[in-house]
């Protein structure tokens, strides 16, 4: 998927990519010499773009559908991965996947959202679209990890909770208020990261942390840039300013201190660094862990309880 | 009804209103279109008296009703900074703070109160729907906690009375941020082993009914309540297809197993005064509480006046007979004795 602001860097790396076919053949100088100018211009070009992209441009990178995913990151970072299944009342949901496994060593449950990476499997993940069984699996595991005494890891992406019929009749906000109580309850440190999208109630359900951080072209927010300029615009069209006033990134969140830190992507973002945005992401996480490690069980509750009290408070 | 006229609406009167209610202005139902007298509405605590349809109550309106004797104290809601973000869409979010407090004159669209239910220590936190649609940003999560910390303290039930569309959106992430915050709140108060009882009036929606709503101990819901996450035209244009009307009602959510009792408006204190008896007053022994639908003794006499009305009564007998005609067909069709005469008496 190409997005519109990236566009000059995409032609620019059309050409180039047509002057290695060129050069392939028989290399004249003049143009190694060439390829060379334009990638250091395409390089910059990256890099001007990302250094300030517009909190709309981030919506934008924080969907975009290269960007690692769920099931990337488990596959990289996770060992011994074994995912654990159904809400044990009602069905599976594999827009909200986890499990047990292996981060460094050491035994976690590990959850998220997983939007799906084709059409086949994005209708088969509902575009990371969660429902209730979804964020009943999640209270289910918490509670396995507070049993065991493992930490969690919870990876955010999604545009938001289901909002169909079934998932109406089955409990949606009994089902999303009772994760977020769930989160509360489980004494074991609890790490998330917002990978992409933090879509509200959807995301929040499984972000209720010891440590939130969230990549740096990620998003984070109570409504969608759109549906937000809907009501309040009375168009859609207002999205690009929405996006803006409702301070939806990683840094505006950051300063608001909401929350704990942003983790850096290469430059040109995470769908073009797959890889060492995973590696970041995971240093981070240890970092987290490590700090929370060993833990008292009550004392960590009550301080993840101050950590939410105090965010109203911070003004 | 004499309660209503003589006791209950001159409350009402006196706090929602100096000027009288003249008898000849009227306004449609809007659920039966049926022509609604300013007096008698006022009179029927605002329920339609053709469809039972309930109408919407301001929190003046309401509070009287769920109290003791119509009488509660007034909490102060904290003070919170009221726009962080310095949000403006096609207005200031500033400005809309300044006129939703000019027109309700209230700080926030949330009222905390205190007083008894039943003879029981309550604290009652209900939101105000004309106040930005009852919207939750810090302000309101800021008042439940404090609710929540003021109901440990003083050994109190919390109830709480979500009207709300949801989340405040031009308070952004510090909206979304209240759902935990809330829970929080009303944490405290289960583990105080407090009981923690939500009632569902219209409407319930968004973040706000994904978050202290949905847990309480005990959730009653008014009749025809509108109830659920998602908006009902977000769900029609995802699944493409047409809900059932009564889709997100109070009523559906009782069914779906989301609300454990339905109950009416003239109904609600005397159901919020027996449960509160249960849990709060364990040991009351068998002769303080009635026989059904008893309330409390210390409820000024007005216990005995709040049974439900004849007519629901007729209703239920006739819906119940229906049922036993029903399931003796079931039992012929299937070749099983139907026992004609009842087999067991109904303890009274
Ligand atoms: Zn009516």
């Amino acid at each position: 998927m190409n997005l519109e602001f990236e566009k000059p860097i995409l032609e620019l790396e059309g050409k180039i990519a047509e002057l290695r076919n060129m050069s392939s053949g028989g290399g004249a100088v003049n143009i190694a010499e060439e390829i060379g100018r334009m990638t250091n211009k395409a390089d910059k070009l990256l890099q001007q773009t990302y250094s300030k992209l517009t909190p709309a441009q981030k919506v934008q990178v924080a969907r975009h559908p290269e960007r690692p995913h769920f099931l990337d990151y488990v596959k990289e970072i996770i060992t011994d991965f074994t995912p654990l299944a159904g809400d044990r009342n009602f069905s599976e949901d594999y827009a909200l996947l986890g499990g047990l496994g292996r981060f460094k060593g050491r035994s976690v449950v590990v959850m998220g959202h997983e939007k799906g990476f084709d059409t086949e499997t994005r209708l088969k993940h509902n575009f990371g679209m969660t429902r209730p069984e979804g964020y009943r699996k999640a209270q289910r595991l918490m509670n396995m990890a507070s049993q065991f005494q493992i930490p969690v890891i919870t990876l955010v992406d999604t545009a938001g909770a289901y909002p169909g019929k079934g998932a109406e009749e089955r409990g949606q906000s009994e089902a999303i208020a009772k994760s977020i109580e769930t989160c509360l309850r489980t004494d074991v440190p609890i790490v998330s990261v917002i990978i992409g999208e933090g879509g509200s109630g959807g995301a929040i359900a499984i972000a209720v942390a010891d440590r939130v951080y969230m990549l740096e072209h990620s998003i984070y927010s109570v409504i969608s840039p759109e549906g937000c300029a809907s009501i309040l615009w009375r168009s859609a069209a207002h999205a690009e300013e929405a996006a803006t006033a409702l301070k939806i990134t990683a840094q505006d969140l950051y300063q608001l201190k909401l929350v704990d830190g942003i983790i850096g992507e290469p430059i040109g973002g995470a769908h073009r660094h797959k890889k060492e945005t995973i590696t970041n992401v995971s240093n981070q996480i240890e970092k987290a862990l490590n700090d929370l490690t060993p833990w008292d069980p009550s004392t960590l509750l009550q301080s993840r309880r101050k950590k939410f009290l105090a965010y109203s408070r911070n003004f | 009804m004499n309660w209503l006229t003589n006791f209950i609406r001159p409350k009402i009167r006196s706090l929602v209103e100096p000027k009288e209610v003249p008898d000849n202005l009227w306004q449609k139902c809007p659920k039966c279109d049926g022509m609604l007298f300013s007096r008698d509405l006022a009179e029927n605590l605002n329920v339609c008296n053709h469809c039972n349809h309930h109408l919407r109550l301001t929190v003046k309106e309401r509070l009287p009703i769920m109290f003791d004797g119509g009488k509660y104290t007034r909490l102060e809601l904290p003070d919170v900074a009221s726009d962080p973000l310095k949000f403006k869409d096609r207005k200031k979010y500033a400005d809309r703070i300044r006129e939703a407090r000019n027109e309700t004159g209230l700080k926030d669209a949330l009222t905390v109160a205190k007083g008894t239910i039943g003879g029981q220590n309550a604290i009652v936190a209900a939101f105000n729907f004309s106040y930005m649609g009852g919207s939750m940003g810090s302000g309101v999560g800021e008042g439940i906690i404090m609710a929540a910390e003021e109901a440990v303290r003083t050994k109190s039930a919390l109830i709480i009375i979500p009207a709300s569309g949801g989340a405040r959106m031009q308070e952004g992430m510090l909206s979304l941020i209240q759902m935990p915050r809330t829970i929080i709140a009303v944490e405290m108060v289960k583990e105080a082993r407090l009981p923690y009882i939500v009632i569902l009036v219209d409407p319930t929606t968004g973040g706000v009914s994904a978050s202290f709503a949905m847990v309480g101990d005990i959730h009653i819901a008014e009749p025809g309540a509108t109830i659920g996450f998602a908006g009902r035209r977000v769900i029609e244009e995802t699944v493409r297809e047409k809900l059932p009307d009564d889709f997100q009602t109070a009523e559906y959510l009782r069914e779906k197993g989301m609300v454990d009792l339905v109950v009416a408006r003239k109904d609600q204190h005397e159901t919020l005064a027996r449960i509160l008896n249960i849990l709060m007053n364990k040991n009351a022994g068998s002769g303080n509480g009635k026989k059904s639908g008893g309330g409390n003794p210390r409820a000024n006499g007005r216990a005995n006046s709040m049974v439900s009305a004849p007519a629901a009564k007729g209703a239920k007998a006739a819906s119940a007979q229906r049922q036993v005609r029903a399931a003796r067909a079931t039992l012929k069709k299937l070749g099983l004795p139907a026992g004609k005469k009842k087999a067991t008496k109904r303890r009274a």
